[in-house]
């Protein structure tokens, strides 16, 4: 979800598209500037954040991964709840993956926020001499459908960047304000503020 | 599906999905399939339209109540005590950072006729109208003992060994009036009946101080919390927790049989003419339904209102405890509502929930007493279900079959039922014993 305070945003980002597109090499370039060749089926860390500074305001993404739930149509409910933008990735060496992506962003469209951000991300770019879906193609499939597309590479990091910068330029900068919860966290709160008030 | 697992759970209601995820970080292969297409199973949050399915037998719910998506009915409906066991386990297990909660407004007792706000400090009992003057005076000294009493200080237990006395000696030590342990026992001590007076009294002291500090965490107007978009998040954050430590999820699994070998060990699961194998199966008593008996069963009236529960101070989320006393009953009522405020029904609408331990076939007459107090509803459903305990041995089988969940609004006796459930399955004991008071709340 997309809050707001002093020019600073929050937002939910989650992934979608098929297994081995490469929806946790993309992030894990984008986080941490890495690529592994033989990147493991996601174990153990499927929840990044990261922040961007965009024009007068900064951006804080919490990523999602889908830690491989989407295997066996198995994602809950709880992975789209509150998104404010979703990059759906295919391998353009694929066409198999291209067609499972147009249906994760009916899925996507099905959960009914107008005002989601949708990226659609051909990645795996690096690999021209194998290409099986066109850029041309995913285009013109992208702007049917209210998604900006861009073809990406994990492994030499091209338009990785770029695509979360569009994402948080095009993010609303004035959406409702959701009713705010709380986090349980493990560690002491300041509680020098709730403290100082009643003395 | 054709691979071995050391262990497959079966159904995807809190309780095995807590297993599932703790199971998955301690680095065992799992294979967690529902028959239902969605997560939660018996604990999952429904849908108008879904609720209109299941009770209604039709797909149209009166357009007055507002959107069917924004609709979250808990079909368990129970709150989080904030420094409780199931926070304890949310914490450990890092699952927080997938939920959004907010405090629970009130905490109400009904006491002669009347709802009234739980005293749970000497303060408050000497405020409490549910006492009159000399009876505050006891009791507030009373909660000044409960509040002190500390186990490894024993200047604090002025003398008396909570290990041997009983919660009965300790009450008449303090000279307290059955009205007033009638609701610090069911009220506060969250107690069912009324067994544990005739046991030590140190469980009781520890309830009573749970209950007080839960209150002092939030400064709310309860010791409860509560997540945003109903408690149908729990289960599927914990399967979450799961999937990223390498569990496999798959609904949707029609049948789900169990298999056995010739000694009665359980060594697969077969689904669609698959079988997994596995070392161990965990699941709920509807996929094994021989291996479990009847042990009671739950009424319980889910009802949408428009208006909070009145004599509540408009509390948008409230659990009001009705002693069995107070109805002549043999099992407590619970009174549990919440709102739009935790997302679990549109602008203005408010589900409100009456449960207790059945004891005839008749819910609409037995909640009667509960129901009268909620006010006119727009729509009232009934429900009763039968509660389920394991017979088998585990050792024999290798089945974990969790317990049905109970009639009480929070979680202590779920969470007892899963770490009871983790130590047979792994051996190894859950330490829970993370800081709680270094942990706290974020505003987001």
């Amino acid at each position: 979800m997309a809050t707001i305070g002093n020019n600073n945003l929050n937002a939910k980002l989650v992934l979608l598209g098929d297994m081995g597109a490469g929806k946790s090499s993309l992030v894990l370039r984008f986080v941490k500037g890495q690529f592994l060749e033989f990147q493991e089926s996601t174990i153990g860390a499927a929840f990044f954040s990261q922040t961007l500074a965009v024009n007068d305001a900064t951006v804080k993404f919490e990523i999602w991964d889908t830690a491989g739930q989407e295997r066996y149509h198995s994602l809950a409910p709880m992975y789209y709840r509150g998104a404010a933008a979703a990059i759906i990735v295919y391998d353009i060496t694929s066409t198999e993956s291209f067609t499972r992506a147009k249906k994760w962003v009916q899925e996507l469209q099905k959960q009914g926020n107008p005002n989601m951000v949708m990226a659609f991300a051909g990645n795996k770019a690096d690999l021209e001499e194998k290409r099986k879906v066109t850029a041309e193609e995913a285009r013109l499939y992208a702007e049917e459908n209210g998604l900006f597309f861009m073809e990406t590479s994990a492994k030499t990091a091209s338009n990785v960047n770029d695509i979360f910068y569009e994402i948080a330029r095009r993010l609303p900068r004035a959406q409702p304000q959701n009713p705010a919860g709380m986090v349980l966290v493990d560690r002491p709160a300041d509680r020098s503020q709730s403290a100082a008030c009643c003395s | 599906m054709d691979e071995e697992y050391d262990v497959i759970v079966l159904g995807t209601g809190l309780k095995e999905c807590i297993l599932s995820g703790l199971l998955s970080v301690d680095g065992l292969k799992v294979l967690h399939m529902d028959r239902n297409d969605y997560y939660g199973g018996e604990s999952s949050s429904l849908s108008l339209v879904q609720l209109w399915k299941r009770f209604r037998a039709n797909d149209k719910p009166s357009e007055q109540l507002g959107s069917s998506k924004e609709y979250n009915v808990d079909m368990i409906p129970k709150f989080m005590m904030a420094n409780g066991a199931l926070v304890r386990v949310l914490i450990h297990t890092d699952v927080t950072k997938y939920l959004n909660f907010k405090a629970v407004d009130g905490s109400f007792v009904y006491n002669k006729g009347k709802i009234h706000k739980v005293p749970a400090t000497d303060v408050e009992a000497l405020k409490s109208p549910l006492m009159g003057l000399f009876e505050k005076r006891r009791a507030r000294k009373f909660f000044i003992y409960v509040q002190d009493y500390e186990d490894n200080d024993p200047k604090s237990h002025e003398g008396l060994d909570l290990t041997k006395v009983t919660a009965r000696d300790i009450i008449s030590k303090y000279g307290l009036d059955d009205n007033t342990v009638d609701f610090i026992g069911h009220a506060l001590a969250l107690h069912i009946d009324d067994n544990y007076l005739d046991e030590p009294a140190l469980d009781f002291v520890k309830r009573m101080k749970l209950y007080a500090e839960s209150l002092a965490r939030f400064q709310g107007g309860s010791p409860y919390i509560y997540p945003l978009y109903g408690l149908g998040e729990l289960p599927q954050a914990f399967a979450r927790l799961s999937a990223v430590y390498g569990g496999t999820y798959m609904l949707n699994k029609p049948e789900c049989k169990v298999e056995f070998d010739g000694n009665g060990k359980a060594y697969g699961v077969t689904s669609e003419g698959e079988t997994a194998k596995c070392k161990k199966v965990v699941c709920d008593p509807s996929y094994l339904p021989d291996k479990v008996k009847k042990v009671g069963k739950v009424a319980r009236a889910i009802c949408i209102m428009s208006h909070p529960i009145p004599e509540t101070s408009d509390s948008h989320s409230v659990q009001v405890i009705l002693p069995q006393k107070q109805l002549g009953r043999k099992s407590d009522m619970y009174l549990f509502c919440c709102s739009y405020t935790h997302n679990v029904a549109p602008n203005g609408k408010y589900i409100a929930f009456v449960s207790t331990e059945a004891e005839t076939d008749q819910p609409e007459v037995e909640l009667k007493p509960g129901i009268e107090l909620l006010g006119p509803v727009d729509e009232i459903f009934f429900d009763i279900y039968d509660r389920y305990q394991p017979v088998n041995k585990h050792d024999e089988d290798h089945c974990f079959i969790s317990q049905s969940y109970d009639a009480t609004t929070h979680f202590e006796s779920t969470v007892h039922d899963v770490l009871a459930m983790y130590t047979k399955i792994t051996g190894k004991e859950l330490d829970l014993s993370v800081d709680l008071s270094a942990a706290s709340a974020a505003a987001e």
